[in-house]
């Protein structure tokens, strides 16, 4: 039967390369405590619903990918605490929000939201350094 | 059917209409912010996307167990299906009221609290129990359908695992893996209940065609695992901008541009389906089925040219996106579920059932065709601006969109309208005995069917 052996060569491909996918992805900074409380702040409010991070998310609000870089983290609390007409405002502690920044500058240093065009190869796809 | 599986039916079709109603609401908070203050986008989103998404999981589940049923010839389903139905809908219930409650997980589609994930896993476990109590009495040399079934069942237990990993903090040490994780596991999730819909269309197909070779032969495997491949490895498409490692990325291209060949032979079938259409468009079943069909068309080419990484920048991060998910979710999982569910409750014996069922039908192409189409030119607008032009002010930026996104709300009531007036007949019919089968119209005398 070689539909049973071709189903054994794939099931053999996703484990290896589910191993190398995961193992290879160790580039960018590691993450301290404090970047993994913000990670919690930033998914127990559900940003995630209105913001994207690397262009993945829900669509009402902007990409946050470089936001610390772009806009500076006074104007990201800003944002966060007090909201607009369309973001509603987070009502969060200092700490959370310290914790909140360390995480989106954690992301923005891991690269950039936007493909430059100097990154996109003749064959169509993107040369990017981890 | 037994109860079990009729409320099996009934909590799918729920989760329809629930959708419809969180989905329409979403946007009209999307686009008056006024409507946003008083019912917050933010719970609205999770509740619509996770309902869709147990719509199409509760119902794909819905089909394997009845056409599986059929094509084994086997005796009802046993007492672990009952407790998955029991189980699965508290689940999912818990979910919307966490979500009303502002309780989130916060993960891209899955947005509820981590541990409401525990009941779901211990439900689906059940079903596979079930699943596989089944599976020892499939035919000797299976056709091509139940292998797609169980494929999709195991992979979605898989896919469910693996998006809870990043529980174990080592999935969290860096945001490329924390990312990996997370698509590479939605990605592949939706290839499994791909293969558990995508199994119930090739069934019926077989059943309503009278041809069991489309099910069986070296074509069929093979478009089968360039499918499997899809599953596995086209994950990648989701993170392209991301700096991952460089193979994950060709790996994906590479695979999504294999796909053009199912392009291509759709293309070279369309001939053949005119004349089968003729012999069966009288099928309720059957025209859900072909609308589907044509909805693969649509978004298979869409997809194709969203995969090639420089054009995928103009698109990513933009509604082009969602015209791809719901494209998918609304014009083929949905149109096959219909149709799959429309044929385990007999519609087509049934006189005004059937009639709202089709006017319905017509009803959420049209919508969806222009929803679709005005996500897509939203989108490209904004991928344009922000692209291109580089503007980064998101008021700005999204200016010249939000007109189109009004196109898209408005036609997402046609769309609602059209699969509510499908879908309640069918709820209508889950509660009645179900009337005496009618055999297929046989293949060769098939040009002397009339029309009704
Ligand atoms: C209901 C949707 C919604 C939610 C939830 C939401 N935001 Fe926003 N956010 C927006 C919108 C929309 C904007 C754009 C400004 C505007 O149009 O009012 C925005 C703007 C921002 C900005 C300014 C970006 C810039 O480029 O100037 C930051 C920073 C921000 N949000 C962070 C967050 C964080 C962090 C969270 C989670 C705690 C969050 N937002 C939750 C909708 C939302
Ligand atoms: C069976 C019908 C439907 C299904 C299966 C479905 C499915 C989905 C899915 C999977 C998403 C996530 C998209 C993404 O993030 O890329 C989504 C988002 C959304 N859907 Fe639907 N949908 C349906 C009907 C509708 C209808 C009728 C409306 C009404 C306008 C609607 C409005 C929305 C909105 C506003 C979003 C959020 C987009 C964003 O993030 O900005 N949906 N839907």
């Amino acid at each position: 039967m070689w539909q049973r052996k071709v189903l054994a060569f794939l099931g053999a491909a996703f484990v290896a390369g589910t191993w190398f996918a995961y193992r290879g992805a160790d580039t960018g900074g590691s993450a301290d405590a404090q970047v993994r409380r913000g990670m919690d702040v930033w998914q127990a409010n559900n940003c995630v619903a209105c913001h994207q991070l690397y262009g993945l998310g829900g669509y009402m609000g902007p990409d946050l990918t470089d936001v610390i870089t772009m806009r500076g983290d006074a104007h990201v609390r800003a944002f966060v605490q007090h909201g607009t007409q369309r973001m509603p405002a987070h009502p969060l502690t200092e700490a959370e929000l310290d914790d909140l920044v360390a995480f989106l500058a954690w992301v923005d240093a891991s690269g950039q939201g936007r493909v430059p065009d100097s990154a996109v190869h003749w064959t169509g796809t993107f040369i990017l350094e981890p | 059917m037994n109860l079990a599986h009729r409320w099996h039916v009934r909590l799918a079709l729920l989760l329809l209409l629930a959708t419809l109603l969180f989905g329409l609401l979403a946007g009209l908070a999307y686009m008056y912010p006024a409507i946003g203050q008083a019912i917050a986008f933010k719970k609205l989103r999770p509740a619509h996307v996770s309902a869709a998404l147990f719509w199409i999981i509760t119902g794909a589940s819905a089909a394997v167990v009845h056409h599986r049923t059929e094509a084994f010839r086997l005796p009802r389903p046993t007492r672990s299906h009952a407790a998955f139905v029991a189980i699965w809908a508290g689940s999912i219930v818990a979910i919307l009221v966490a979500y009303a409650l502002n309780r989130f997980g916060g993960r891209e589609y899955w947005e509820f609290p981590p541990l409401l994930g525990v009941p779901v896993l211990v439900a689906w476990l059940l079903f596979m129990v079930d699943h596989f109590r089944a599976w020892r009495h499939r035919p000797a040399d299976p056709p091509l359908y139940v292998w797609m079934w169980t494929t999709g069942v195991v992979f979605f237990l898989i896919t469910f695992l693996e998006q809870n990993l990043w529980q174990i903090p080592w999935f969290r040490n860096t945001y490329m893996r924390e990312l990996t994780v997370q698509w590479k596991s939605n990605g592949a999730m939706v290839g499994a209940w791909n293969q558990m819909i995508y199994g119930s269309a090739l069934y019926l197909m077989t059943r309503i065609g009278g041809d069991d070779g489309i099910a069986r032969g070296p074509k069929a495997f093979a478009f089968w695992f360039l499918g499997l491949s899809n599953l596995m490895f086209n994950w990648g498409h989701h993170i392209y901008s991301a700096p991952t490692a460089g193979w994950i990325r060709h790996t994906a291209y590479a695979i999504s541009m294999a796909e053009w060949v199912l392009l291509i032979d759709i293309i070279r079938g369309f001939k053949a389906k005119l004349a089968e259409n003729r012999r069966l468009g009288h099928l309720t079943t059957y025209r859900f089925l072909v609308t589907a069909e044509l909805w693969v068309f649509l978004n298979l080419a869409l997809a194709l040219l969203m995969s090639f990484p420089f054009l995928n920048r103009y698109t990513h991060g933009t509604h082009v996106t969602v015209a791809h998910a719901m494209g998918t979710t609304v014009g083929i999982n949905t149109m096959i579920l219909l149709g799959s569910l429309s044929w385990m409750l007999r519609i087509d014996q049934a006189g005004a059932a059937r009639r709202w069922m089709e006017r319905g039908r017509l009803l959420a192409v049209y919508s969806l065709l222009v929803f679709w189409v005005a996500l897509i030119v939203a989108g490209l607008i904004k991928g344009w601006r922000m692209t291109a032009l580089g503007i980064t002010d998101h008021t700005r930026l999204m200016a010249p969109v939000d007109p189109v996104l009004q196109v898209f709300v408005v036609a997402g009531f046609g769309v609602a309208a059209g699969l509510a007036m499908a879908a309640l007949p069918l709820l209508a019919a889950s509660f009645k005995p179900l009337p005496a089968v009618v055999p297929v119209p046989e293949r060769p005398a098939a040009t002397t069917v009339e029309r009704p």
